[in-house]
């Protein structure tokens, strides 16, 4: 199954870093989120994308995790080449990761 | 227990008016806050005030003031901005037109200055906080310098009976901040009221991201009447406790999740917000739908503030030149593909001098790249090629090569657009608080 399923997002920008947040929709689906969802994980899956490091922050109150990627936003924000200069799809992108169904 | 609300009229410069209005008129609200100014806003802003002495402010300032002025008088709303952005005093000038424009009188308007550091920063070398090296490598580049200030001075110009507070770069949950302050005498070294406040404040800085503004997503979260969407309403305690809500009847929804989006947005260590006043700690937040549109926000603290604010460096970064150019029906992607390849040729060709160039198949595989991009067939594939160069005449190169695709590229290529842009980019320093001095002009009207 996609992440898409279990969890909703949002991006956010500051300079040169981005973070995505990801939300179980169900507080009974964070723990596996931890599991699943893990920093070594996003980072390889925004491999070309991330060029810095991938934290992952943790807040259990509210079912959620915070990933903070730096050098991901073609140099900062003010001065990308991209189309999507603050990175706000990459939430989207997120959410099509594979989650292995069957369990909870 | 005493409780005031807030309204949050704006989440941008751009953003839409009238749900400021619908706030004003219906909103029940004591303070309404437009939060107008992003990191490189002030940057520009400077560089129109050095043009015109009397420019420098919002662009936006009057059809908004305009629009909430009489209502607010009226029913006794304080309003506080950033869209003084580069020039509060003229800012507030202006307003003070536009009141008496409106035939009102005894308004009195603050202007709230000391955001601008550049002499300071100009005086000796500062390092830069994300991409190393220090402010001696901009050189005569740097345009601005502004600190992200707290709320000392926007409570003080309160506290004097303004009805209007217009200030530049301030930290934006400081704006939202000031007015607790101000009507529940927080300490300044209640260190968790203020990490409460700043919840307060970043809950509300985006307006419509909190009401179901960029949150839908058909099928799966899905919210009623984005094109009237309702900006939100803080009902804030005297302990701190913050209740979102906005004007029944108005379009988006208010829930846990509208919330927790925005709890999260632009948050990287949730222990620890780094803010002017406080250093908030959102780590043991806690959001709860209490009501039809209501969610009640409670658990943010926070720890003593740093000794250094945060400045934002706006500077003449390089130019960015642009062309851009559409194909469809059978074959496009490869006439797109095409289409890339021979302006990549032709720029080396020509010798365009960049120093940084990008490739982009709109439709295809602009906004993540190849990798993550599926593979199927799109109806339509628009090429875009971007490049960064020490010239806008460079620049304008780049554009011109794509438009030549017109009678020159693949076959059926459509829309050619191109452009050619100053990029004014911003770094940060970290600046000694006794390096900046707020300050509070009246003006009245």
């Amino acid at each position: 199954m996609k992440l898409r399923a279990l969890a909703h997002s949002r991006t956010g920008d500051k300079g040169n870093t981005s973070n995505i947040s990801v939300i179980a929709f169900d507080p009974a689906n964070y723990e596996r989120l931890r599991r699943e969802v893990t920093a070594e994980r996003v980072k390889t899956y925004f491999a070309g994308i991330v060029k810095g490091d991938v934290v992952r922050y943790e807040l259990p109150k509210v079912s959620a995790l915070n990933f903070v990627m730096t050098e991901t936003l073609g140099g900062g924000v003010t001065r990308s080449l991209a189309l999507d200069m603050h990175g706000k799809s990459l939430s989207s992108a997120l959410l099509d990761l594979d989650i292995p169904e069957g369990e909870e | 227990m005493k409780t005031i609300r807030i309204g949050s009229g704006a989440g941008y410069s751009g953003d839409r008016i009238e749900p400021a209005v619908e706030l004003a008129e219906k909103g029940e609200i004591d303070y309404l806050v437009f939060e107008c100014l992003a990191e490189r806003t002030i940057a520009l802003a400077q560089q129109a005030k050095m043009k015109n002495p009397n420019a420098g402010f919002d662009p936006l300032l009057e059809p908004r003031m305009r629009a909430v002025l009489a209502t607010c008088k009226a029913k006794g709303i304080k309003i506080v901005t950033n869209m003084g952005a580069a020039n509060p005093l003229a800012g507030a000038r202006k307003t003070a037109e536009i009141a008496k424009s409106l035939g009102l009188t005894g308004l009195k308007i603050a202007a709230v200055g000391g955001d601008d550091v550049i002499e300071a920063i100009r005086e000796t070398p500062w390092p830069l906080v994300e991409s190393g090296g220090s402010t001696t490598d901009l050189g005569n580049r740097i345009v601005s310098a502004n600190a992200y200030v707290g709320t000392a001075s926007l409570v003080e110009a309160l506290a004097s009976g303004a009805d209007v507070v217009i200030t530049g770069r301030a930290a934006d949950p400081a704006l939202f901040m000031a007015p607790l302050i101000h009507e529940f005498g927080w300490a300044m070294d209640d260190w968790d009221k203020l990490g409460k406040g700043t919840v307060v404040g970043h809950m509300l800085e985006c307006a419509g991201q909190v009401t179901g503004g960029y949150f839908a997503d058909p099928g799966v979260k899905d919210v009623e009447n984005l094109a009237r969407l309702g900006f939100p309403i803080g009902e804030v305690s005297e302990d701190g406790t913050l209740i979102v809500t906005k004007v029944p009847g108005s379009g988006g929804k208010v829930t846990a999740q509208t919330a927790k989006e925005q709890l999260l947005y632009e948050l990287h260590d949730p222990k620890n917000y780094f803010q002017p006043d406080v250093v908030a700690d959102f780590s043991e937040v806690e959001i709860e739908e209490i009501g039809p549109d209501r969610v009640r926000v409670t658990g943010g603290t926070g720890h003593p503030k740093t000794a250094t604010l945060k400045v934002s460096v706006g500077y003449v970064d390089s130019y960015i030149g642009e062309g851009q150019i559409s194909y469809a029906g059978p074959g496009a992607v490869a006439r797109g593909k095409l289409a890339l390849e021979i302006v990549k040729e032709r720029l080396a060709l020509m010798q365009v001098k960049t120093t940084e160039l990008r490739f982009d198949l709109i439709g295809v595989d602009a906004l993540h790249g190849p990798r993550l991009s599926a593979a199927s067939e799109p109806y339509e594939v628009r090429a875009r090629v971007t490049g960064r160069t020490d010239t806008l005449a460079e620049a304008v190169r780049i554009g011109n090569e794509v438009e030549t695709l017109y009678t020159n590229g693949p076959a059926g290529g459509g829309g050619a657009f191109k452009s050619a842009r100053e990029i004014v980019a911003v770094q940060s320093v970290l600046l000694p608080r006794d390096k900046v001095a707020g300050t509070v002009q009246i003006v009245e009207a």
